[in-house]
């Protein structure tokens, strides 16, 4: 690769706390946001935002701002010379029928309010959405377009995706269970997470990203996990096996989504590295998921841990996959990030801490 | 480059009769998943060894409505009985892999959603694409379909040794 690309700006808004290292903090102590909602025809369990006090037009906007204006003032860049992109699926879908709530007007309204001056970008990409923007943001940075881009993930649970999974039986009546024998579904889960990339040297680094497809069915994992083994293979050569700490997987407690990714790690050689999913924190975040997730794992390998995989007691995949249960010491410098989505989309993300030496 | 486009409002059950024809889950789709699998279809058509699978192509969609036609007619159905097959294609990157499904492309697909038909950026993200070392094609799509009788619905396809 030609140019390093490091992570120098972070922003969260989560139910769980509005720092890295705050939410980081939750997570370690076992604490989550899931609880039971019965606002649509049958309950449900997801982890929500608290609205209250909450006066404004968009709330989806808001949050959005909120972690990307965190990230860049961490970061302390000028917003008008970095590059701009949003990632969600359903953006303020909440609001169709009374205003325009296409993802274009989201990413100009957002970009607009930070000072942003490039064109925004929004990354659509299903689950995989947050990953694949931050391989978006490493491409620009690589291509020389910007000094930095900011890139913010951001996801509402609105009666429009709910009854959606519902409607397609992915939804758990009860705390998800990732990995585990009695898993039966996901849920949904709120927030915001942003990050400033940029050449500048700093602790930690993405090293390679990349998406694959299943070629497979649009809703139905591949049963070889063509596109997640796919992925993995793109981002492995650069990492020697004994310094990769752990995988954190997407781990939505889907039947099959579980069961796929067994299949991928089992295919890459991965059945004796670390794994855990933190859906049983904070539910499925869809477009926030990706940056979310790797902010919470890089605090972890700061701390030389895997975190727990809340929710999993007893394996149920067909594959020994090595899930940690507990929190657990582990050694490495880097992890990768595993996300998969409807679509037949894939992606997988290197990190590495210690990029700057 | 190759180059094609649908105009807006074309029947599309007599373009997918012309080019295709064998391809039953076309009924299911969406409008603009019809789009993008009928501007592929013309695209890739004359292809050796087409439907081997393969990981050097890359299927890159861009828009600025997203899915927003199926949007509506989902939330038609939410009040009375959510329709699974209507939710599906509510996600705007659905008409990636459909257009990966059909021609078995195990590569990059990614979906984009912009301001507006700009192909200056369009083509900017498209050669960024090409950093990934296993990317050797990509079919680009630009498919906005704010209704089902109305969109801008164009193809194109580049190939590696071609970006200057």
């Amino acid at each position: 690769m030609t140019e390093d690309v490091y992570i120098i700006g972070r922003g969260l808004v989560t139910p769980v706390g509005d720092t890295p290292e705050g939410v980081f903090r939750a997570v370690r102590e076992g604490r989550s946001a899931l609880k039971p909602y019965a606002d649509t025809a049958e309950t449900y369990w997801a982890s929500r935002l608290d609205r209250s006090g909450f006066t404004g037009d968009s709330f989806f906007e808001y949050i959005a701002l909120e972690a990307a204006r965190k990230a860049i003032q961490e970061a302390g860049i000028d917003p008008a010379e970095a590059g701009f992109i949003l990632s969600t699926i359903k953006g303020d879908i909440e609001h169709l029928g009374s205003r325009d709530v296409s993802l274009a007007a989201s990413a100009s309204n957002i970009a607009n309010a930070l000072g942003v001056k490039a064109k925004p970008v929004v990354v659509s990409n299903a689950c995989i959405s947050g990953l694949a923007a931050m391989v978006q943001g490493m491409r620009m940075l690589r291509a020389g377009l910007y000094k930095h881009v900011i890139v913010v993930g951001a996801e509402l649970q609105s009666r429009f995706i709910v009854t959606g999974f519902q409607s397609l039986k992915a939804l758990s009546q009860q705390p998800c269970k990732p990995f585990d024998a009695a898993r039966d579904g996901l849920n949904p889960g709120e927030a915001a997470a942003a990050v400033v990339l940029s050449g500048q040297p700093a602790p930690w680094q993405l090293v390679a990203g990349a998406v694959r497809n299943d070629a497979n069915h649009i809703s139905g994992p591949s049963r070889t996990g063509e596109g997640s083994y796919n992925a993995l293979k793109a981002v492995l050569p650069y990492v020697a096996k004994e310094d990769l700490a752990f995988v954190n997987v997407h781990g939505t407690a889907t039947r099959y989504n579980d069961e796929m990714e067994a299949i991928a790690l089992d295919r890459a050689g991965l059945l004796d590295v670390p794994i855990n999913s933190l859906k049983g924190v904070f539910g499925h975040t869809m477009g926030a998921a990706g940056i979310l997730e790797c902010l919470v794992s890089m605090q972890a390998l700061e701390a030389g841990i895997v975190l727990p995989t809340r929710g999993f007691k007893e394996l149920g995949v067909s594959l020994p996959v090595k899930v940690s249960a507990d929190e657990r010491a582990v050694k490495g410098s880097a992890f990768i990030k595993l996300l998969s989505g409807f679509g037949g989309v894939n992606g997988a993300m290197l990190l590495r801490k210690g990029g700057e030496q | 480059m190759k180059e094609v486009s649908i105009p807006s409002g074309a029947n599309l059950m007599d373009l997918y009769r012309s080019l295709a024809g064998d391809y039953p889950k076309f009924f299911k789709m969406d409008t603009l998943c019809k789009l993008g699998f009928l501007l592929a279809e013309m695209l890739v058509a004359d292809d050796t060894d087409r439907f081997r699978q393969r990981e050097d192509r890359a299927v890159l969609v861009f828009s600025r409505e997203g899915s927003l036609a199926d949007d509506i007619h989902y939330a038609h159905s939410m009040a009375d009985f959510p329709s699974p097959a209507l939710f599906v294609y509510t996600l705007p990157n659905i008409i990636s892999g459909e257009i990966a499904i059909r021609n078995k492309y195990a590569g990059e697909t990614s979906a984009y959603v912009l301001e507006r038909y700009d192909r200056l950026l369009i083509d900017s993200i498209v050669r960024q694409a090409f950093q990934d070392p296993v990317t050797e094609s990509a079919v680009v799509i630009w498919a906005d379909c704010p209704s089902d009788n109305q969109w801008d619905a164009r193809g194109w396809l580049v190939k590696k040794e071609e970006l200057v």
